[in-house]
């Protein structure tokens, strides 16, 4: 089983690489953007021993709560399978 | 005060810390590997210094809280122990749940390696003489402190900002400011009593004349005395 997490930083922090690309983007005479913010996303691979879909949830959220995401600065997104 | 200095892969400021704590300040110490499941016998001060632990994978000191020795430094501050971290040292405190808020990119996305100033903003452990100017030395690209307004309401509330950017007669100036931090925050206290501080500043490279300037020497100098007064209240 495969399981994608997203990880964005809160809309109320400030994203300077965000920024950055938006600038960018304008040099290269790309018109039409309004914002942009970088976020990271993780991909997962989980066995068998893995669990049952409600334990990979609950296995998955834990592991973005302790280590994958900063609930200071961050949120995240499971997604399960492909 | 006996104190200990932790080594993460890629901590790498640990060797200044030792001079300052061991050599300057004349307090002996020990390095302590990240895998190592406890303190020394006796440790009083817990340093964790600059570097990029673990290559700042994921995010800057994020990795290490899954080294072993977290769990005893985590105890020794619930004690009452005191604990500095320093720079990579402060991102980890932080990353730990030890100190409040986080370190993200400056806002500027450049790493600024120069001295700068900081005013003293609370007395502590590590801190007396609140208004005073200390010129220090950074050195990193992910020092922008953020917290939400709630949180940094309460560290200003609880006298827990001991550290502001500034301008060298002291005022909070946003262009003293190298990294875009909120409320100019350049370290904080936190712990049951104050005993943990986290900072972006280098006070271990600024504490001997001829590295061009000592200020940095007031924060051990404060600890050992803070130390002592307190073994001697018990």
């Amino acid at each position: 089983m495969k399981a994608t997490v997203y990880v964005r930083l809160k809309t109320e922090v400030l994203d300077p690489q965000g920024r950055a690309v938006l600038g960018a983007l304008g040099h290269l005479g790309v018109s039409g953007v309004k914002d942009v913010r970088i976020g990271k996303l993780i991909e997962i691979e989980l066995d068998d021993s893995a669990g049952s879909e409600g334990d990979l949830e609950q296995k998955l959220s834990k592991m973005s709560d302790e280590l994958l995401a900063n609930p200071v600065i961050e949120d995240y997104e499971i997604q399960l399978g492909d | 005060m006996r104190a200990a200095v932790v080594l993460f892969p890629g901590s790498n400021a640990d060797t200044e810390m030792v001079h300052a704590l061991g050599d300057i300040t004349g307090s002996p110490t020990s390095l302590v590997w990240h895998k190592d499941a406890g303190l020394p016998t006796g440790t009083d001060l817990v340093a964790i210094p600059g570097g990029f632990s673990y290559g700042d994978y994921l995010r800057p000191g994020a990795i290490a809280r899954a080294g072993a020795i977290v769990t005893a430094v985590r105890a020794h501050a619930e004690r009452g122990g005191l604990v500095l971290g320093v720079c990579n040292g402060f991102q980890v405190l932080t990353e730990i749940g030890l100190l409040p808020g986080a370190l993200v990119r400056n806002s500027h996305l450049r790493f600024e390696c120069r001295d700068v100033f900081v005013r003293v903003a609370a007395a502590g452990p590590f801190t007396e003489n609140v208004g005073r100017v200390l010129r220090l030395p950074i050195a990193h690209a992910e020092g922008r402190y953020h917290a939400d307004e709630e949180t940094r309401a309460r560290l200003r509330d609880e006298g827990r900002i001991a550290f502001q950017y500034c301008d060298e007669a002291g005022s909070l100036d946003p262009d003293a400011n190298p990294n875009g931090s909120l409320d100019s925050i350049a370290g904080v206290y936190g712990g049951p009593r104050g005993n943990v501080l986290g900072l972006m500043p280098h006070p271990e490279r600024a504490s001997e004349p001829f590295v061009g300037g000592d200020d940095g020497r007031s924060l051990f100098d404060t600890a050992i005395r803070w130390h002592e007064k307190k073994s001697r209240a018990a």
